[in-house]
């Protein structure tokens, strides 16, 4: 990992141009904040905006306009990309706006909010561009005073030349730099002398958001918007047959009631193109509240689905999906996946001889992990507003992966890319959800068929029975000991509805010299999606906690039996081994055992539990105090040691962290969506519960490794292993081991006992 | 349909509308204020917290036709630029990550703090657990709300 110090190639996206009418937008007269004046620098007054590149315009009257060119969704990359424009740009940050970029791949690369990478993709690109926009600064400057380039220095927003004691801002210089060629080959800073970047700044949105300015998509309106809401199958597993609107279309306010086939048939869905239902009824009207009620009044009969198979590609391959028909219920999933469990699954990995050493093994501990389906739940609902005519179409919503959603939209519209706009509103929450964007293709059929600019609104029911789910899993976890108690062999047996959790080469593959992974899968028709760190949330969950019982069973300290495998992974790796660093994975581990006080004597009374692990590119620990109050957990303490490189912007970095964990906890302990005769058992937030205030922990202490790595991302390491650290404290205060999900429901089956 | 005046953030504003429409859509679709939010239409999120006569209340669940000639406040209005105590110690603690629910938890906390001007741990986590942050920024909020207490 080391950190590039020189530039890529020259991108076109670096195309200087001057863009002229935009320098009164602040309305600020230049003079009132300058060191200089026109006429000391003989500049001509000149308001106007110049465009350095797709990320940095700079105003005649000093203001820096950085554009935050990635969807946010509560993340913060609005204030920690630009963060890294303005670092390389050597801008003053008082002096900088930030605005959402448009969606245009022209411009940018990977307008795409998920996989903890808005940052790590992002960073060598806009350490660039800011790079690039100051060496024309320079080179512009040394030609206006006809001194040597090397002698033009930059700070905070001024350009200077010592010997002669002159100065000029970025804003006035900024006519004649943008004229200056694009320079190939940029010097980038040394991260030393980062004083923006790894420095705490507060959200540029702060004030928009505590003001109730409307940001987000739900809140976006155009003149003569009308309102659409969607009526599916209550239940997976059924479709429409017919429907009758005379009762709706009496009431007030409405339009139209018609259908849409999501898809056509034979549609070959790309790798965001999930939907749960193709064929839907809308309800198209004046007001929200009307096409709510009226809704009500529609009579729709469904009937089941039969069993199809649906051509789908995924980021490297294609494969054929099999949706089954029937109604299934959480249950009757549980039960197959015991049943499925005990049959052959495909090896994933294996290394040495795992069955002899297994027939060998003085003692085989063996455990199984189970966890439900789970909801998004992002505060804002799912929608949309569209307005497509006969050659073109606009988009304004909260979503994750504008380039998939736009190539889907112009495939099912039959339009050009080009013809195809996207505004990127604010997203409250979208844990994954957002990248699936069947309700953008469902707003562009209804604005289609209704001729008219339309908000798709799913309610909070639509929104929580729809589906895209996090998958339900299982896995069986077995380790072998010899008569020495040395760990031997590891095996990990997975499987769920419908996908697998089991990253074959993670930790503790390498670490072992006999292991072996294995997946299966459950053909489902609940459809199933992206969630926070994808399947690595159960993964950690489960293998946490087995190492913790595994590490108890040997007699060994949890922390300490981790290191100790991390030790071999890296002296003399099993098999092969590029998916972690153990250096980096045991760095997380000394860090929350220093952080925490493990071991001392003084903490050896509570209850605690200890979990870490790698995903995402980046590697967490934590370390989880709780006590019992009333039969429920009450988490005091949460210690968090992260390792994501650079860390951007410390402070939003840490509250990333502080929510992941108390999302952690609230996941593990409620997170539940269960099915009877495919119907979703919860709908909404009276039935499906999420962690509130009261139940949040006291206290969490978050530490960042201190390195010089590039960044390798925030947003969904930190939350994996939360559940395993919970579990494992949760066996200290209660002396039972918690195998299943939620703990919740376990803790109250086992008051029952 | 039927006609209201409503007291709003300090004017009054005449509309003909559904007498059941709750004030959260009166507000959002007829008077473009879109800082109220919605999240759930049941009273079990609180994003969709205003103020009925200078306390908190769950706008989804408040029929217009309820009001009459009570005042009501909305995130909107809590300030003329965002100078309320409470709004400046949220900035200040940095508590947003999406900021969707935060409109809510703001106009919550004001009327805890109005009841109960130096609240304890306990009575702030009792008072807002009717208000989700899916985010889980609880611990910024309870932060931001003892910041807020004395001023």
């Amino acid at each position: 990992m080391k950190n590039d110090t020189t530039t890529q190639s020259r991108r076109t996206f670096l195309k200087a141009t001057a863009l002229t009418g935009g320098g009164m937008i602040l309305g600020i007269h230049w003079l009132s904040g300058a060191t200089t004046t026109p006429a000391a620098s003989g500049l001509d007054l000149v308001k106007d905006t110049y465009v350095f590149n797709g990320h940095i315009k700079i105003t005649s009257d000093n203001i820096i306009q950085i554009m935050s060119q990635n969807p946010e969704f509560g993340q913060n990359v609005k204030t920690s990309l630009p963060m890294i424009v303005a670092e390389e740009l050597d801008a003053d940050w008082k002096n900088v706006i930030v605005e959402q970029a448009p969606f245009d791949l022209k411009l940018y690369t990977r307008q795409f909010a998920g996989g903890s990478q808005s940052v790590k993709t992002t960073w060598k690109a806009l350490r660039t561009a800011g790079a690039t926009a100051r060496q024309m600064l320079r080179e512009a400057t040394a030609q206006f005073w006809n001194v040597p380039l090397e002698e033009v220095t930059t700070k905070a927003g001024v350009l200077y030349h010592s010997k002669s004691e002159k100065s000029v801002t970025y804003g006035e210089m900024a006519a004649k730099a943008a004229e200056i060629p694009v320079p190939k080959d940029v010097k980038l800073k040394e991260i030393k002398d980062f004083n923006i970047v790894r420095s705490p700044r507060k959200n540029v949105e702060g004030i928009n958001i505590v003001t109730g300015k409307p940001l987000f998509g739900l809140d976006y309106r155009q003149k003569d918007m009308l309102i659409a809401m969607v009526e599916r199958p209550p239940a997976f597993g059924l479709k429409l047959k017919s429907y009758d609107a005379k009762a709706v279309l009496k009431m007030p306010g409405i339009k139209k009631v018609f259908t849409i086939q999501v898809f056509p048939e034979k549609y070959e869905r790309q790798i965001f193109d999930t939907r749960t239902f193709n064929e839907l009824v809308v309800v198209v009207g004046k007001t929200t509240w009307e096409v709510m009620n009226a809704r009500k009044k529609l009579k729709v009969e469904w009937q089941p689905i039969t069993t199809s198979i649906e051509c789908v590609h995924t980021f490297s391959s294609e494969r054929d999906e099999t949706i089954p028909a029937g109604l299934e219920s959480t249950d009757n999933h549980y039960l197959k996946m015991v049943e499925r469990s005990a049959q052959p699954a495909t090896e994933l990995r294996k290394d040495g001889d795992p069955e002899t050493a297994f027939k060998n093994a003085a003692q085989i501990i063996e455990r199984t992990y189970t966890a439900p389906f789970l909801a998004h739940n992002m505060m804002e609902p799912i929608n949309c507003f569209a307005l497509v005519t006969d050659t073109e179409a606009f988009f304004a919503a909260p979503l994750q992966a504008p380039e998939y959603a736009e190539k889907t939209l112009a495939t099912r519209l039959g339009l050009p890319l080009e013809k195809i706009e996207i505004q990127m509103t604010r997203m409250g929450g979208g844990f994954g959800r957002r990248a699936y964007a069947h309700y953008m293709v469902e707003a562009a059929l209804i604005s289609q068929q209704a001729k008219a600019p339309i908000k798709l609104i799913y309610t909070r029911e639509d929104d929580m029975t729809y589906g895209i789910y996090r998958p339900s899993y299982t896995a069986t976890y077995r380790a072998a000991l010899d008569a020495d108690k040395n760990l031997i062999a590891f095996h990990v047996k997975g499987g769920g509805v419908p996908e697998h959790p089991i990253a074959a080469d993670r930790f503790p593959a390498s670490a072992v010299d006999h292991y072996l992974a294995e997946g299966w899968e459950i053909p489902s028709n609940i459809t199933i999606g992206a969630f926070r760190a994808p399947r690595s949330n159960f993964n950690a969950a489960a293998e946490q906690s087995f190492l913790d019982e595994l590490a108890a069973a040997m007699g060994k300290d949890p922390i300490e039996f981790r290191l100790q495998l991390l030790q071999r992974a890296k002296d003399n790796p099993v098999g092969k081994h590029d998916n972690y660093d153990p250096d980096r994975y045991a760095g997380v581990l000394k860090l929350v055992r220093e952080k925490s006080g493990w071991g001392k004597p003084e903490n050896a009374q509570k209850s605690r539990g200890v979990a870490a692990y790698f995903c995402h590119n980046s590697y967490a620990a934590h370390v989880i105090d709780l006590t019992m109050k009333d039969g429920e957990p009450v988490v005091e303490n949460v210690y968090s040691a992260i390792d994501c490189g650079i860390v951007i912007n410390l402070d939003a970095a840490t509250n990333m962290v502080e929510g992941a964990v108390i999302d952690g906890i609230g996941n593990a302990m409620y997170g539940a969506l269960t099915l009877k005769d495919g119907i979703p058992q919860q709908n909404n937030f009276n039935q499906y519960r999420m962690i509130r205030h009261h139940e949040a922990p006291k206290k969490v202490d978050v530490h960042f490794v201190q390195n010089d790595i590039d960044p390798t991302g925030l947003g969904e390491p930190p939350f994996p292993p939360v559940f395993a650290a919970l579990a494992n404290a949760l066996y200290k205060a209660t002396g039972k081991r918690f195998y299943t999900q939620p703990f919740s429901a376990e803790l109250e089956r086992r008051q029952g006992d | 349909m039927a006609k209201f005046n409503l007291k709003i953030n300090g004017e009054t504003h005449r509309l003909d509308v559904d007498p059941t429409t709750p004030m959260l859509w009166v507000l959002r679709d007829h008077l473009n204020l879109q800082g109220t939010k919605y999240g759930c239409g049941v009273a079990a999120c609180g994003a969709c917290t205003v103020h009925l006569n200078g306390y908190a209340v769950r706008s989804c669940q408040l029929p217009v036709s309820t009001v009459k000639d009570q005042e009501i406040t909305t995130i909107e209005g809590l300030s003329a630029n965002g100078d309320h105590p409470v709004q400046q110690a949220w900035l200040e603690h940095d508590v947003a990550q999406c900021g969707y629910c935060q409109a809510g938890q703001i106009m919550n906390a004001v009327s805890l703090l109005k009841l109960n001007p130096n609240p304890t741990d306990e009575d702030i986590e009792s008072a807002m657990s009717g208000n989700i942050c899916r985010c889980a920024t609880y611990l910024r909020i309870k932060a931001a709300i003892k910041t807020a207490a004395p001023k």
